[in-house]
């Protein structure tokens, strides 16, 4: 293995960050472990559970998957960045927080990265759009059933927002 | 006391620390000069270890140690027996708990045998790489039935051979009453269970502070006092020393009360001889290996019942797998033993288990623990009973129920907590009709189109019963205290795992205190909060720890009543508690708020009356004599292809009856995360060992956790039956969604393609599409062909 190290410089939630990296430093472990954002879970690091996920340049992606390096020039939103500068929570947040769609909490950030982007793209999506885009992220404690419920009543709270 | 919280559907306080990112989860600890540990394990499921040779390893730049059990000295010892095997009469119990790294030989795939310190994962894991183990491999265990017989490998050399405990229990006289029996049925049931697999996996953090002399512990457990005072013990510390903090955990259910795991052995030992911080979070690969799940059991079992349908009685004799050890005693194959009675009035009962050491991961209680296994066995039996003697599968249920008027009911035998399995309460009938109304079962089995649907998919009804113990003892307790500020902290030993015993607990300390239930501030899972308690296991944080809050709440109350009234000059009887005010009755100018009376009552000068404790605070503890048990009833439509044996839910129903619900919200959450998980167990999720006891489907891409297009809607509704067993009336609802799931399925399956006309019987769990093919597809094929 080479010791080079390569420059990383990225812009997450709208701050830059410049940072010397090895060039195996995985993505998840870059924003959790150097940048200090470990609002971003990792429960897999093969890219099934889906708890890692981010937005690079807006799409929603797998952070286990992706190498630091890749994050260069490039766009990255967390689960930090989604409620206003207030506290006010996302309407996907405050939606899980009042169907009760989170129990440990450990896939959240990644349910809700995933769900916001698809929340842009679909406005007003049926329960079969909503658990066909949910069904890349694993829950282990709540059945999903107030997931869905959840993403239905921010749909409905944004009233076709983006 | 106006309950304006208990029973309500309150949105979680937790809540908004996890959606935001900010809830502190174990691999979130940070620490300046933090070491990261990494563990080889082994690749064999039985083999010896001839020689381990580290020195390349240790020569890796950015490697600080490298530790084998010979490093280990006095400190490597096995780890301590958990639950003691209860007082039977005849048993047999085989103590093999696991040690902290393998010596001369290992016992299962992924058992750890060298430990890496290094400056990064990252470099500990290349490490483990220049780590040379030879080995010499031994023929493995993976069979019950082949572990048994007397040629068989031995797992443990210092026994005789892999029995690790044979128990009978019985009631009444079998032999004598299945004579009297109009029919007999023997069948061989197969149950197989899985990985808890949460979504976050073990992991911890030490810390040593040589000045203050004091370790700091993170750790994924659910039971962090017991952590504290096992690792206190085996290093020799007092457990004032020793801090252990259970932060957010990513998920329990079961395994993340195993005590103790090798790593939560190593990395605080480690931690204090290095001086320096020390964190191993577990991957997912490991997930399968190093974190305890469960496994399969064989029964062979047999009811005798009358030409009425009521049952006559029981036998069974089962295998269990218990894995390489055995820590937690016999708690799994007990739960089997005594669940498989389930709802139903059996007077004779013979039942006999033999748990067998297998070279696979140590299997110890998941979401259910044994249950599901037991209640499997019954629920077939009668299914198949019913049919042979042509009685609907709902009425023969409805004529062996234990009647309301017939608890408590005792069983006659020992249960998980020693204590005689004993019923507490319960009403089954009314549980049982409200999901036949809720599946509209009628309606389904009187409709002749309801079960073929337009594209030819064959459609079927199941409903199914189940009771589980849950609330056991020994004990938990909190600690209320009203600050100054006005707000409520209130502090217990149990660990939360998703739970919601940040609102569940505060919703009964506001109804008592008269406060927001947003002003209470729980803290739970950290000992240097609350010193004392065993943990969240069996259902029991609500039921346990909850009637603890219950009380020390009311000694807050009774505290605030008597310096209100000491304040005001009134009798106690004339305070009024609300709003976060103590007032005199009809006189509203007369108030005071709860903060500045908890000011009063912690005076910083001047005379006290004698035997004053200072402040409005509390510890009560809440032991009950024995678990409550709490029942219910599962029913589903389902669909199956028959050229795909793919299915689909169509419908789902829950009943369920835990007594007094805290919080409708969280009850139907466990509910539903129960019954995703049973659907994982029934359909999607097997561990696939090969004949050497490789695992081979050890990923989440191969092991198949439900999605949400696997996992129905589920309309679930609540009957009420409160315990007596404790004052508020609490049954645990944390495992019920996950027992009867088999049983269904079984059942439904079989109703869909009407299997019984084929001469075929759903036997095993888990099913597959695949597995559904090989059991059914002869049979279908045989039938088209025209043979007999
Ligand atoms: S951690 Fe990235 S998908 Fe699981
Ligand atoms: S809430 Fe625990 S994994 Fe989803």
């Amino acid at each position: 293995m080479s010791d080079e190290r390569h420059r990383v410089a990225t812009t997450v939630n709208g701050t830059r960050h410049q940072r010397d990296v090895d060039g195996r430093l995985l993505l998840s472990d870059f924003l959790r472990h150097v940048l200090g954002l470990t609002g971003t879970r990792v429960g897999c690091e093969h890219g099934v559970c889906g708890a890692c996920t981010i937005q690079y340049d807006g799409l929603p992606v797998r952070s286990c998957l992706m190498l630091a390096v890749q994050a260069d020039g490039h766009e990255i939103a967390t689960v930090e960045g989604l409620a206003g500068k207030d506290g006010t929570l996302h309407p996907l947040q405050q939606a899980l927080r009042d169907t009760h769609g989170l129990q440990c909490g450990f896939c959240t950030a990644g349910i809700l990265m995933t769900m916001t982007a698809f929340l842009a793209e679909h406005p007003k999506p049926t329960e079969p759009d909503i658990r066909e885009a949910l069904s890349g992220n694993l829950c282990r404690c709540t059945g999903y059933q107030h997931i869905v419920e959840a993403v239905t009543l921010a749909a409905s709270r944004m009233g076709g927002r983006r | 006391m106006v309950t304006r919280y208990l029973g309500a559907p309150i949105t979680r306080n937790e809540d908004a620390r996890l959606l935001t990112g900010r809830a502190l989860f174990v691999d979130d600890v940070n620490l300046p000069n933090l070491l990261h540990a990494a563990f080889l394990r082994s690749p064999h499921a039985h083999a010896r270890i001839k020689s381990i040779d580290v020195a390349t390893a240790k020569q890796r730049d950015g490697v600080i140690a490298v530790i084998t059990a010979a490093d280990m000295g006095d400190y490597w010892r096995p780890g301590p027996l958990l639950v003691p095997p209860p007082p039977i009469r005849d048993i047999v119990f085989n103590q093999c708990t696991q040690v902290p790294l393998a010596k001369d030989k290992v016992r299962h795939v992924g058992e750890p045998v060298a430990m890496v310190l290094a400056e990064s994962r990252y470099l500990a894991e290349d490490a483990l790489a220049d780590i040379v183990v030879d080995y010499e491999a031994l023929p493995a265990i993976v069979d019950l039935a082949d572990g048994l017989k007397p040629d068989a490998a031995r797992i443990h050399e210092d026994l005789a051979g892999n029995t690790a405990a044979h128990v009978r229990q019985t009631k009444g006289n079998y032999a004598e009453a299945v004579k009297r029996a109009d029919l007999v049925i023997k069948r061989r049931f197969v149950y197989d269970r899985g990985a808890s697999s949460p979504i976050e996996t073990r992991g911890i953090v030490a810390e040593w502070d040589g000045k203050a002399d004091r370790l700091t512990i993170w750790d994924t457990t659910q039971a962090p006092v017991v952590i504290r005072n096992g690792i206190a013990a085996m290093l020799g510390l007092s457990e004032r020393q020793v801090r252990v903090i259970a932060p957010f955990i990513g998920g329990g259910f079961g395994p993340k009360i195993m005590m103790f795991y090798p790593e939560e052995v190593l990395v605080p030992w480690m931690a204090i001889k290095l001086s320096r911080p020390i964190k191993w979070i577990e991957d997912r690969l490991e997930h399968f290996f190093a974190t305890t799940q469960e496994r399969g059991q064989v029964h062979d079992a047999e009811l005798a019942i009358g030409r009425d349908g009521k049952i006559i009685g029981v036998k069974d004799v089962f295998l269990h797998d218990t894995g390489a050890y055995d820590p937690y005693g016999l708690t799994l194959p007990i739960n089997s033993q005594c669940t498989l009675l389930n709802a139903y009035v059996v007077p004779h009962y013979d039942s006999t288990f033999t748990a067998v050491f297998t070279n696979k991961p140590i299997a110890t209680p998941y979401r259910g623990a044994g249950r599901q296994h037991g209640v499997f066995v019954m629920e077939r039996l009668l299914d198949i009973a019913a049919r042979q003697l042509g009685i609907d599968r709902i009425e023969i249920r409805r004529r062996n129920f234990i009647g309301p008027d017939q608890f408590p009911y005792n069983n006659e035998i020992i249960y998980q907590d020693f204590a005689p399995l004993e019923y507490d309460s319960g009403n089954y009938g009314p549980v049982l009709d409200k999901a036949l109304e809720l599946i509209g079962y009628d309606k389904f089995v009187r409709d002749p189109t309801a079960r073929r649907t337009d594209d030819g998919k064959h459609v079927g009804i199941g409903v199914v019963f189940y009771i589980e113990g849950t609330g056991i003892g020994p004990y938990e307790g909190a600690r209320i205290q009203v600050q100054s500020s006005g707000r409520v902290s209130l502090a217990t030993g149990v660990g939360t795992q998703g739970q919601g015993h940040f609102t569940s607990f505060a919703q009964i300390t506001a109804d008592q205190l008269g406060v927001d239930v947003r002003d209470v501030d729980v803290v739970t899972g950290d000992t240097d909060q609350f010193y004392w308690g065993a943990g969240t296991f069996a259902s029991r944080g609500a039921v346990v720890a909850g009637n603890a809050v219950n009380e020390a709440a009311k000694v807050v109350r009774q505290k605030i009543l008597r310096a209100a009234a000491e304040h005001f000059e009134c009798a106690e009887a004339d305070i009024v508690i609300a709003n976060g005010k103590a007032s005199v009755a009809g006189v509203s100018e007369r108030a005071i708020g709860l903060g500045e009376l908890a000011q009063r009552a912690n005076p910083l000068r001047g005379a006290v009356k004698p035997g004053t404790e200072p402040g409005l605070e509390a510890t009560n503890y809440f032991g009950p004599a024995r678990g409550a048990t709490a029942n219910g009833a599962h029913a589903m439509i389902i669909e199956v292809d028959p050229a795909t044996m793919m299915i689909e839910i169509k419908k789902y129903v829950v009943v369920h009856d835990c007594g007094t619900v805290i919080n409708p919200l969280i009850v139907e959450g466990q509910i539903h995360g129960g019954v995703a998980q049973g659907i994982g167990n029934a359909f999607y999720e097997q561990l696939a060992w090969d004949r050497d006891g490789q695992l081979l489907n050890a990923s989440l891409a191969d092991y198949l956790l439900p999605t949400a297009l696997d996992v129905p809607h589920i309309d679930s509704a609540h009957t009420v039956t409160p315990s007596p067993l404790n004052p508020m009336g609490i049954k645990g609802a944390g495992e019920a969604g996950a027992i009867p799931v088999g049983a269904l399925f079984a059942q439904a399956i079989e109703d869909a393609l009407d299997l019984p006309r084929h001469g075929v019987e759903i036997l095993e769990i888990p099913l597959s599409p695949n597995r559904l093919w090989e059991l059914i597809g002869p049979h279908l094929d045989k039938k088209e062909a025209g043979s007999p």
